[in-house]
């Protein structure tokens, strides 16, 4: 291996399972106890106690604080993902979404300055999108689209045509045609252009009667503009069909360009991506919906109103809302995390932040483009795709690259994503990296390209200094072990490679 | 890249062994290796009535799920159990030992419109274009 | 404030290395006409003790409000260990050898959601207890036959609200509500005998809204006549308790588990819990992780299962989900793992006891619930708007008013009593009574 920076380096760490830990009687946690006993045999309740690990205060600190030191975080180190967005998570947004954590929200009072907040976190990310209308509660990215696209179908529904499948692009995330499937749409994948964005010469071939909207993302997932999207939204609206936006990518425009300007009908945005809320190690995000005005009443339930006198009420009385489509409010710390960070920046911070993230993205293309096919040769903004191309001959897939750049101290690219490219690397900075680091991740990339030429065997064998080496996915597959209740009872029986 | 004569292919991937009024039928050394590390099978019971080109079962690897579909219109007589243990005999031996299921043919004249090897094999060609 | 990181020499390079002359160079694949050149009318940018002082949440006393979303003690270990930023900055773990911190506590989540549920799977988490009752009636709606998803009225209004939107448009599929015994304040049980089927999929919440306790035995026996049927569990806490749901034999059981470790928050983030057994595990929602080794035989966990997910399967896939709740299970995790065995049985025991001390010391004032069978730590009673705003303005919240979502019962308000009242707080609400 080449000298590393170890900027980023993995303690040695083997924490056992929690339950291994356990004995009767360690855990001896004093709780509120209010109540004297009483008979409660009216429950039916269950003889034994719950099975859970009886453990120390001590050890449950110190099982999960091990843990935590076998991942990689933001505070670590870059995370080049593309369509992630992995900004820096601001602290400060931590501490004010934590000043409302003891709020019920039956708490009339103090709920009324909270939907004030959504109020004006609504009318922000109405500005910022150029849209008329805007639904918080979407838990997440996926649920958003869920939400666009039956706000969609009932449009459709109640305006008597019979239009039954979306036009998807070949980039376009898994997410979208799945949750097309749930909203009752039929989908149909349409290719992208030569160039790598969609024509409205492409859609005039797929355009027809039974199409009831058009999927897109812009940027795409190959960091291009959709430069036709415009004459596309027309085409679409001629045809009495609607364009949805998968915001994603909106890093790359804040402040610079609009979906409402764009044509755009209905789109999410991802809070988790764009407004830097944390990832969490898979959620929760946040995938808020806006629409024009045309298709507002749609919109789920509730929604906030607010009267002459400023005072905000939420509603269900909407007559042709597709209905809740979550039990509350949303991820609503989530929200205010957002808030936070638009505020924060403001016009001026978001426009720059928009901007810095194209020039970080533009620089790692330049840098790398010296050492890595690049498929494409469009312009791109926020994100860039690379292939394997030029390293397939040593026999060094994207998987051995993605691996090895762990041995630099990086959280890999996205892989195989999106599905267009052979072994595509899609790598989006983010504006929230220092050149210093943008230097450092190219110089890691030229390093692995240089190595699969020189010694392409170590790019095989990598990572090397991790907490683990690589997983054995087709073990986990065929013996399912996914409780340690399950590991228990099945020591001796599993199937070994 | 293995492709047995006396068998018919057909364009999912699948190969089907006549004998008499019965066929039986896995997936093709392609498929196979297109699907990687095959960790689970699955099928529809013995018994069960399936149409031409009606999916019967599925094969699971860490990369994909696929379907599997009937070449012919029959009922299904036998299901290799033995997949269900080990499912990587599919990748093993998907011609002889990973047989996943026998179908008594309705109508024996619809395995005509199936390809032969040499069929199959320039089939494969031209989807690799 | 900005989080950038980057000098004008910094940026004098970046130009120079992409090889154009100004930043706003690298939009000139956008159309001219699309370009907006305005500035966008919003606040800002503003600094951190402006925001502290006006993006802050007003003390809040949480009073007697349930209904689906619980105040509870957190231990102070769960703040302090899951703001580590290795948890709570980190990103989903599809690269398993740099994310071991994040498999092994979900892993673990749902060892201990299993165990509680008495299922043999859990997934790794859904938005909430609404949305996973949605998705297990989604997953019932392919199992070949099911044409109809029955749940009762005893089943969180919003929670059906949810399941209806997401069935809305799913061919050839039914959606039957089943009516309460106004007595009992219990699924009428007779309906839903009349009701089931092999064509038909039944869903029953445990303790149901209003807080009563449904004849499990009952039930589970009508299931024998059904397709498929499930438990939701709105309140986690009860499990610490009540008979574990599994040995009903259900086919799932979902839910929601906010009262695991996760601040009521205005609202969320939430935690829904989706829990089947092996016999469904292909079928069910969600992201899993299974353990397995790597390539030096040492243990290790990954996310396995991935080919039923949508980045897979795409429009065939068990469901669109993506981003999950993650760092709310994690919460979980810890919260379970500080309370233990007997800590979860005394919280679940307190809560209960509160709710009957709260029950008999309204019945001496001559005030009577509205139903007439067991419940856990809600019931219904029946209080005057006026009086409820009174209270209110007392600063005390007596319960949630249920009267919207159930007009056959006016002026009805749910009441919930948890270990974070105090025998204080019950003498203030009977007093202003």
């Amino acid at each position: 291996m080449p000298a590393r920076e170890s900027i980023t380096c993995f303690p040695e760490i083997r924490e056992p399972l929690l339950n291994t830990r356990s004995a009767q009687g360690k855990n001896t946690r004093v709780l509120p106890s209010p109540f004297d006993a009483t008979d409660l045999g009216d429950l039916g309740p269950e003889e034994s106690l719950p099975d859970l690990p009886d453990v120390s205060e001590v050890e449950t600190v110190r099982h999960f604080t091990r843990l935590s030191r076998l991942n990689y975080g933001i505070d670590h180190g870059m995370y080049p993902l593309g369509s992630c967005t992995m900004k820096y998570n601001p602290k400060i947004s931590e501490a004010i979404a934590g000043s409302f954590a003891a709020i019920h929200p039956a708490d009339g009072n103090a709920m009324h300055e909270i939907l004030e907040f959504c109020c004006l976190l609504e009318d922000c990310l109405k500005e910022i999108c150029g849209m008329d209308a805007c639904c918080l509660w979407p838990a997440a990215g996926a649920h958003g689209e869920l939400t666009g696209m039956l706000v969609i179908k009932k449009a459709i529904a109640l305006s008597g045509r019979k239009k039954n499948t979306v036009l998807i692009p070949d980039t376009a995330h898994g997410t979208n045609p799945a949750s097309c499937a749930i909203a009752g749409f039929g989908t149909k994948s349409i290719p992208s252009g030569e160039q790598g964005y969609l024509t409205a010469e492409i859609l005039k071939e797929h355009l027809n009667e039974d199409i009831a909207a058009l999927m897109i993302t812009n940027p795409n997932t190959l960091g291009i503009f959709e430069r036709e999207i415009h004459d596309i939204a027309g085409l679409l609206h001629d045809n009495g069909a609607y364009l949805y936006m998968d915001g994603a990518n909106l890093n790359a425009l804040m402040g610079i360009a609009r979906p409402g300007d764009m044509g755009v009908d209905c789109l999410h945005v991802n809070l988790h991506k764009t407004f830097g809320t944390p990832h969490g190690g898979g959620g929760p995000g946040s995938g808020p919906v806006m629409v024009r005005k045309e298709l507002e009443r749609f919109l789920p339930c509730p929604v906030i109103t607010r009267d002459s006198r400023e005072k905000y009420t939420l509603t269900w009385d909407r007559a042709h809302s597709i209905g809740m489509v979550h039990s509350c409010l949303g991820n609503m710390g989530v929200l205010i995390k957002a808030l936070t960070y638009i505020l924060s920046l403001g016009a001026e911070g978001l426009r720059n932040a928009a901007t810095s993230a194209c020039l970080n993205a533009n620089y790692l293309k330049s840098r790398l483009s010296g050492y890595f096919d690049l498929p494409f040769s469009t312009p791109t903004l926020h994100e860039f795709v690379l292939s394997d191309l030029r390293q397939k001959d040593a026999g060094i897939t994207t998987m051995d690259m993605a691996k090895t750049l762990m041995e630099f101290g990086f959280h890999p690219p996205t892989v195989y994503f999106p599905l267009v490219v052979s072994g595509a690397m899609m790598i989006e900075p983010t504006e929230t990296e220092s050149l210093d680091e943008l230097e450092r991740f190219a110089h890691a990339m030229e390093t692995i390209a240089q190595m699969c030429l020189t010694r392409p065997e170590e790019l095989h064998e990598s990572p090397g200094t991790c907490p683990v080496d690589r997983v054995d996915e087709v073990w986990a597959a065929r013996n399912l072990i996914l409780t340690w209740g399950s590991f228990e009872s099945n020591k001796g029986d599993m199937v070994s490679k | 890249m293995k492709i047995p004569e006396g068998l018919n292919y057909t364009q999912d991937h699948e190969w089907g062994k006549i004998d008499n009024r019965t066929m039986r039928i896995g997936i093709t050394d392609y498929a196979q290796g297109e699907l990687g590390d095959i960790v689970f099978v699955e099928f529809m019971e013995k018994g069960t009535q399936v149409a031409k080109g009606e999916s019967f079962g599925t094969v699971e690897s860490v990369k994909a799920v696929s379907e599997i579909y009937a070449p012919v219109s029959g009922t299904i007589l036998e299901v290799n159990e033995t997949l269900a243990e080990t499912p990587e005999l599919v990748n093993q031996d998907c011609y002889g030992d990973a047989w996943m299921v026998v179908i008594e043919m309705e109508d024996p004249s619809e395995a005509d419109s199936l390809m032969d090897a040499e069929a199959y094999a320039e089939f494969l060609s031209a989807e690799a274009k | 404030m900005s989080y950038l990181c980057q000098t004008d020499e910094d940026l004098k390079t970046i130009l120079d290395t992409i090889g154009i002359d100004s930043a706003q160079e690298v939009f000139s694949s956008i159309p001219v006409t699309l370009k907006y050149t305005d500035r966008l009318d919003i606040p800002g940018p503003l600094d951190e003790e402006f925001l502290r002082k006006t993006l802050a949440g007003r003390p809040s006393e949480g009073g007697f409000a349930g209904g689906g979303i619980y105040r509870h003690h957190i231990p102070a270990l769960v703040d302090a260990v899951a703001s580590r930023q290795e948890f709570l900055t980190a990103y989903t773990p599809y690269q398993p050898e740099i994310s071991q911190g994040t498999l092994q506590g979900i892993f673990e989540y749902q060892s201990m959601m299993a165990s509680l549920t008495g299922m043999e799977v859990s997934n790794a988490s859904m938005y909430d207890g609404a949305t996973a009752l949605a998705e297990a009636a989604l997953m019932a709606s392919r199992l070949k036959g099911i044409r109809r998803i029955i749940v009762t009225r005893t089943t969180h209004p919003a929670y059906r609200a949810v399941l209806r939107t997401y069935l809305q448009n799913i061919r050839d599929l039914e959606l039957v509500e089943i009516p309460f015994d106004p007595d009992t304040g219990r699924t009428d049980l007779r309906s839903l005998e009349e009701a089931v089927g092999e064509d038909a999929a039944f869903f029953v919440q445990q303790p149901n809204y209003f807080g009563i306790v449904e004849p499990m035995e009952k039930i589970a026996e009508i299931s024998s006549k059904t397709g498929f049927w499930g438990m939701v569990i709105t309140e986690a806490i009860s499990l610490g308790i009540m008979k574990r749901p599994g040995s009903y034999d259900p086919d799932v059981v979902v839910g929601e588990a906010q009262s695991f470790g996760n601040p009521v928050c205005a609202g969320g983030p939430l935690l829904g819990f989706f829990c089947v057994n092996k016999n469904h595990v292909r079928r069910m929602p969600g992201r899993v992780v299974g353990m397995t080794k790597d390539h030096n035989g040492r243990d290790a966990f990954c996310l396995t299962l991935a080919t039923r997910e949508q980045h897979i399967r795409r429009e065939k896939a068990t469901s669109n989900i993506c981003s999950n709740q993650g760092l709310c299970a994690l919460r979980s995790a810890l919260y379970l793992s500080a309370m233990g065995p007997k800590g979860l049985r005394t919280v679940a025991s307190q809560c209960a006891s509160g709710a009957r001390y709260l029950m008999a010391a309204l019945k001496d004032k001559g005030i009577q619930p509205l139903f007439g069978a067991p419940f856990f730590h809600e019931f219904v009673m029946k209080m005057d708007e006026k009086k409820r705003l009174a209270l209110k303005d007392l600063g005390i919240i007596a319960g949630i008013p249920i009267a919207a979502d159930y007009p056959e019962l006016p002026d009805a308000v749910l009441i919930t009593v948890t270990e974070m009242n105090t025998k204080e707080d019950l003498r203030c609400l009977l007093e202003n009574l």
